[in-house]
């Protein structure tokens, strides 16, 4: 299998459906002359054209309204947005209008759009361009949320994305642009709403996804060396949400960390906390604890960014302390 | 009306004040060209079943049939008469929550409406949608949307694609003057004016966004200014004269078919009831005396008197064409009222559709 970058893994899958479907096409800004800004759309102007790979002004709420308008009469948009913080100003488009234009039609009018980009926090950013949005996203019904975490699933979950009929939001790690992974070449489907097993162990269960999949991977390894073995359940799509991988996987290993990238109230791991106390009150032997960010804006100083964000170290601390270990 | 009226620069026919400031001979005269004794009685009917049907659904939320927000057309009614009677089947249509007349003058069934207003399965958006999203695949009718100026830059995106496929449709996009204010407005012009989308842009110019006066919200009146300063074409007509919205139109239509431009229409117009059915028709923003004094132009009446004018219409054929517009309304409201709830299965279909490409 090849290795790629998880840039390069959404590029494939962008060119093998603009070539499959040619109602697909790219908007956002930067994405055809510049190339993209993260260049995830390198190449593609050349190959497609203006018409299919459109550069737009700056104007967020502008063009996702337009992305919206063109699925109505059925076309295939994909939006990108150069990053999510900038989403912001687009998500009346997303919400009000994408999210439940099927279900105040009475069924007539399908979305099949995806909206994408780079999402979570980046290096000294600081407040408005280090944060992650999942949760703002996956609260709305209508709307599914994908967050793949590697290469494979990048590729495979943008494909599934791109033919859904429904808008999808797609939270692409901003720090995962460069990290490489195997990919299956040509087909790669990876269905939305499905988890994997990114470790397998029965010790303490630790659910995650994004980025944070690649933490509990790396803590996973680590802890191993001292027997330690965790079940790393990579949600992959947090709408819907895998709720049997999540409920398997606890009711193995008895204990349970949650680790995102976002703030802790109103969090995708109070969600899926719920979800454990629902489906697994008996199987549990230790509260669950939750791993994310503090509870503050992003600060720029290194030290401080340092201390506001999830990390390995406070990941194992939360793992050994519902292991009682600590 | 002289071709030289109707050709003035934007910015002198351009006037402050009530569109009856704005007088039939300025405006649209007795000027009946371009259409026939048959479409001008097509315009009157539809025109009084907009205002026949509306005047039931206020009796139905009286009621407590009709729940909600409930915002009626009453006294806008040729504009939606004037400009569905110059697009085609294949066009598109997109509006605001203050739908009702447009989807009726667009053709969609009055008993759909009036079932959809009532909240009823055999509504056309199942019972879903309600008053303010009124929606039609079988009309190319793109809802009905409740956001002020949300719907703007979908309008857009329709165009795009149109453009993307190289049709030769148009969409046409009501809105309200007070979402001139709004950033999507300005977002959405741009961009169809950039990429050249054939989309008629239409400010309804009422002149209160619910109760605030267009001179307490807007810092320039002039709506045509927004049309320029995104290098569009723009244009004020009376909107309580169908020919002078249909002639309009057939200069924007034009436009965006042959020149695939878009196109800023101000029709100035009044709203004759409260900004919706929780509110008075006068009072705190307006008063009765200005009410009063807009109502003696009454789009309706406007067209009956220029047909009546002309010889062409008898006071006998005009009732036979109101009572016919009340049955209907009666029909829809029977055909409503008879029909089942959504089942409450409903409750969860359509959130998310099954399908993939």
């Amino acid at each position: 299998m090849a290795v790629v970058t998880y840039r390069d893994a959404l590029t494939q899958a962008l060119r093998e459906e603009l070539q499959r479907d040619d109602t697909v096409f790219l908007m956002g800004e930067e994405v055809a002359q510049y190339n993209g800004a993260y260049k995830v759309s390198k190449g593609l102007l050349d190959e497609f054209g203006p018409m299919r790979i459109v550069d737009t002004p700056i104007t967020e709420l502008g063009f996702a309204g337009v992305g919206i308008g063109a699925a109505m009469v059925g076309l295939r948009p994909i939006v990108e947005f150069m990053t999510w913080n900038f989403a912001l100003l687009a998500i009346d488009e997303v919400v009000n209008a994408a999210a439940k234009m099927l279900y105040m039609s009475g069924g007539q009018y399908k979305m099949p759009m995806v909206f994408r980009g780079p999402n979570g926090s980046a290096l000294q950013l600081a407040g408005q361009h280090s944060q992650a949005w999942e949760s703002w996203y996956a609260h709305i019904p209508g709307l599914k949320v994908c967050t793949p975490a590697t290469p494979a699933d990048a590729k495979g979950l943008l494909k599934s994305a791109i033919r859904d009929d429904n808008p999808v939001v797609f939270l692409e790690g901003e720090m995962l642009y460069n990290t490489k992974g195997e990919v299956p070449e040509g087909e790669h489907i990876v269905p939305i709403g499905v988890a994997e097993l990114k470790r397998e162990g029965d010790h303490c269960s630790v659910i995650t996804h994004g980025k944070m999949a690649l933490v509990a991977m790396k803590v996973a390894d680590d802890l191993a060396k001292d027997g330690i073995n965790l079940d790393v359940v990579d949600l992959r799509t947090v709408r819907p949400i895998d709720v049997e991988a999540i409920a398997r996987s606890v009711q193995k290993t008895n204990r349970a960390v949650v680790l995102e990238e976002g703030w802790e109230i109103c969090g995708m791991g109070s969600q899926v906390v719920d979800f454990i106390q629902r489906e697994c009150f008996d199987d549990l032997d230790a509260p669950v604890l939750r791993v994310h960010q503090e509870d503050v804006p992003m600060p720029y100083a290194k030290n401080l960014e340092r201390a506001a964000k999830p990390d390995a170290g406070k990941a194992i601390a939360a793992i050994k302390k519902v292991m009682y270990l600590d | 009306m002289s071709t030289e009226a109707k050709r003035q620069p934007a910015q002198k026919r351009k006037e402050k004040g009530t569109p009856s400031d704005n007088g039939a001979d300025a405006a649209g005269g007795n000027d009946l060209t371009g259409t026939t004794p048959e479409l001008r009685r097509e315009l009157l009917h539809s025109m009084l079943l907009q205002r026949r049907f509306e005047e039931r659904c206020a009796e139905a939320y009286a009621l407590g049939k009709i729940g909600g927000f409930c915002h009626l057309y009453i006294g806008q009614e040729a504009i939606s008469t004037g400009v569905m009677s110059m697009i085609r089947p294949d066009d598109y249509v997109i509006t605001a929550y203050r739908d009702h007349g447009q989807a009726l003058a667009r053709g969609i069934s009055p008993r759909a409406v009036m079932a959809e207003l009532f909240g009823r399965e055999t509504g056309c958006s199942g019972g879903k949608g309600g008053s303010m999203h009124i929606f039609d695949a079988k009309t190319n009718f793109l809802g009905g949307h409740g956001i002020v100026g949300g719907h703007v830059p979908i309008a857009a995106g329709v165009g795009f694609a149109i453009k993307y496929r190289r049709g030769n449709q148009l969409c046409v996009c009501f809105f309200g003057e007070a979402a001139v204010n709004i950033g999507a407005f300005h977002e959405a012009l741009n961009l169809a004016s950039l990429w050249d989308l054939p989309v008629i842009f239409i400010v309804e110019n009422n002149r209160y966004g619910m109760g605030t006066s267009i001179s307490r919200s807007t810092a320039n009146e002039d709506m045509l200014i927004r049309a320029k300063g995104y290098r569009m074409e723009g244009e004020s007509v009376d909107g309580q004269d169908v020919f002078a919205v249909r002639e309009c139109l057939a200069r924007a239509i034009e436009r965006a078919r042959k020149e695939k431009r878009p196109t800023l229409i101000e029709m100035k117009t009044y709203r004759f009831m409260g900004h919706s059915m929780s509110d008075a028709a006068s009072g705190t923003y307006r008063t009765k005396d200005e009410l009063e004094e807009n109502m003696k132009r009454d789009p309706i009446l406007v067209l009956h008197n220029k047909m009546y004018e002309s010889g062409e219409l008898t006071e006998g054929e005009m009732r036979k064409i109101d009572d016919e517009a009340k049955a209907i309304a009666q029909d829809a409201w029977d055909f409503a009222d008879a029909s089942p709830e959504p089942p409450l299965e409903k409750l969860y279909t359509d959130v998310y559709s099954d399908s993939s490409s």
